[in-house]
């Protein structure tokens, strides 16, 4: 049993219909990346499984219950983190008070989790009192990456991590999402940036217009012609 | 936080805050017990409760109420309804009496002590906050400010036609009939309209010699009493978990809800919070004006609250209490009393009074000029007005996504 099961989810916005039966899974400890252009359902996928934007139909399951139905707060208390499109971070409160948030739900102790964000992101740590919203776009995804793991999460959701950001904090970026993965998160990513994207995934899905049109090894999928016409530019 | 109020010239904060303290309890023996120095101290003081209520809405949660005015009617109509000769019918006409002494135990009406009052303003105003709270929860902005506005104005008008309004029938066959409480008679109304309640009863509380319009004194240690316990909730408030989910949700409603913060929760939390405070304040003014009409609650009076925050500087629990301290004395004194010739003395036809809100929406536009963050602004808020931004936000929600969020 996979870790986070999705069966064939639709979701609207209003009347408008994002996602036409979108079906995916991620096991235990994977990285899967979904990519898609602009508009395709990608944040969609992400916004009805942590709840944002519920699915209309269809049935999402972590770790073999059901939460589709269930709200933002209660997905979040059961271990799954959004890191959420365009990072949104509290921007007239300091690094550090956006962590604090990250752990709202737990009641314990937190400061563990913040000297491991810490660790992750060395650049956190030296810009604590900073305000969130005079950081650099990078930064800032550092710290909206840093604050979805203040609530240790067995499932991290991430929407778009290179999007605006410097090339060279982007490798910055992925490195420590490689090592967060390694640490024993789950990690489902969509990404417009293949590249990046496929790079760092085991497994992962193509998505257009609302639905999967492809699946399978992230190699598989970055040899594809389509895909590398459409996305990788080649 | 309290970074923000600690940092005044390097002043140690506990230390301001006790001599301010102290100093309000030893001014009222510097003037004479029935001056009208005293009349616009527990005016302010009672405006400063509002005031402070009204800070948790829209300074803490960011939620623009432009309806406030309800929550003094509320309380003021709880003090009405239960502390006058209003339901002269009430008990087939001997009245109702609560823990009261002196004159109001031997009137007709309905008699109830004034702590119990405040208790019943506090219970019917935090439901009434629930109320209005829940209808904008699916709104931001703007149109939070359009409903809240609208709530208001009803509750304004079901005073202003309250008299017309006959519940005594009703009452008496549902909730009348059930034991222990009381009838009301079938020419009760609602309200008294613009002709008002009146007489209300004086607080009366244990130990202490009956109050009396006369020695303004003790109403003013009352209202020192409510401006403390309500100083005391706005700054642990502000400083609790729930205060930050406030800030969160003022911020970013959507990032604060994929960290888990319940919107549904933390926004009624405000507007209860809120309201009872308004609710603590109108029982006591219902009392202390000795009348509860229906020109009291008019919507000039939620602006003029509001006036206060953003002058002392929203979410700033001590640049309230002075924006609504300056407000008042403004309103009470300084126009009135000080100025109000002016314009005559120019060879002009009309006193000051008369433009006074005027005055008010000229002392917000210099306010906004020169200092936006208010007096003693939050730090946040500070930060917001000079040029930190929402920062690098490329991607953020659209309003469809926005309306869909839970």
């Amino acid at each position: 049993m996979a870790l986070l099961e999705v069966e064939d989810i639709r979701a609207s916005y209003g009347l408008i219909e994002a996602l036409h039966g979108v079906s995916l899974e991620v096991e235990a400890g994977e990285v899967v990346t979904m990519i898609g252009s602009n508009g395709a359902g990608k944040s969609t996928v992400l916004r009805s499984i942590s709840g944002l934007t519920p699915a209309r139909q269809g049935a999402i399951r972590f770790d073999g219950e059901e939460i589709t139905h269930l709200t933002p707060m209660e997905i979040v208390g059961r271990g799954i983190s959004h890191v959420p499109e365009g990072r949104r971070c509290f921007p007239r409160m300091t690094v550090r008070e956006n962590l604090e948030l990250g752990a709202f739900l737990r009641r314990d102790d937190s400061s563990a989790e913040m000297d491991h964000v810490f660790d992750l992101f060395p650049r956190l740590a030296e810009r604590q009192s900073q305000a969130a919203g005079t950081m650099s776009g990078g930064e800032q995804q550092m710290l909206a990456i840093g604050r979805a793991m203040m609530a240790r999460p067995r499932l991290l959701l991430m929407d778009e991590p290179s999007m605006g950001i410097a090339p060279i904090l982007v490798e910055r970026i992925y490195e420590t999402i490689e090592q967060i993965s390694q640490e024993g998160t789950t990690i489902l990513l969509v990404e417009q940036n293949a590249h990046y994207g496929l790079g760092v995934a085991a497994r992962g899905y193509v998505i257009e217009t609302g639905r999967i049109i492809l699946s399978g090894e992230a190699a598989t999928i970055g040899e594809d012609p389509k895909v590398r016409e459409a996305y990788l530019g080649a | 936080m309290s970074a923000a109020l600690g940092k005044i010239k390097g002043f140690d904060q506990r230390f301001l805050v006790i001599a301010a303290i102290l100093f309000a309890i030893l001014l009222p023996f510097f003037f004479d017990r029935g001056s009208s120095f005293m009349d616009d101290a527990v005016l302010a003081l009672a405006y400063v409760v509002m005031a402070l209520g009204l800070n948790v809405i829209v300074g803490f949660a960011g939620l623009l109420d432009l309806g406030y005015v309800a929550f003094f009617a509320i309380g003021a109509y709880t003090m009405g309804w239960l502390g006058s000769t209003f339901y002269s019918q009430a008990n087939g006409g001997e009245g109702v009496h609560l823990l009261v002494t002196g004159a109001a135990a031997n009137l007709p009406g309905i008699h109830v002590n004034f702590l119990l009052v405040l208790v019943g303003a506090i219970i019917l105003t935090t439901i009434a906050g629930v109320i209005i709270g829940l209808p904008t929860l699916r709104l931001r902005g703007d149109y939070i400010a359009i409903v809240t506005l609208a709530f208001g104005e009803i509750i304004g008008q079901v005073a202003a036609n309250g008299d017309q309004v006959r519940i005594g029938g009703i009452w008496d066959k549902t909730l009348g009939a059930l034991p222990l409480i009381p009838d009301l008679g079938s020419e009760a109304t609602l309200t008294r309209g613009k002709l008002g309640i009146s007489p209300v009863d004086k607080i009366d509380l244990p130990f202490v010699d009956p109050f009396t319009s006369l020695d303004i004194r003790s109403w003013y240690f009352v209202a020192l009493g409510l401006v403390l316990i309500v100083l005391f909730v706005n700054v642990r408030l502000r400083d609790s978990r729930l205060g930050r989910a406030w800030v969160a949700l003022r911020e970013d409603e959507v990032a604060a809800i994929s960290m888990g913060i319940p919107t549904v929760k933390t926004k009624l939390m405000a507007y209860g919070t809120g309201a009872a405070l308004g609710g603590m304040s109108g029982a006591f003014l219902g009392s202390y004006l000795n009348t509860v009409n229906a020109s009291q609650f008019e919507f000039i009076f939620s602006i003029f609250i509001l006036a206060m925050v953003i002058l002392g500087g929203l979410g700033s629990v001590w640049g309230v209490v002075i924006g609504a301290i300056l407000l008042s004395f403004v309103n009470s004194w300084l126009i009135p009393d000080v100025l109000n010739g002016l314009p005559g003395q120019l060879g002009l036809d009309f006193d000051l009074t008369q433009v006074s809100f005027a005055i008010f929406g000229f002392i917000l536009v210099i306010v906004m000029i020169l200092r936006p963050e208010g007096l003693i602004p939050e730090r946040s808020r500070k930060q917001e007005m000079h040029g930190i931004g929402t920062g690098d936000r490329a991607g953020a929600g659209s309003d469809v996504e926005l309306g869909e969020a839970r």
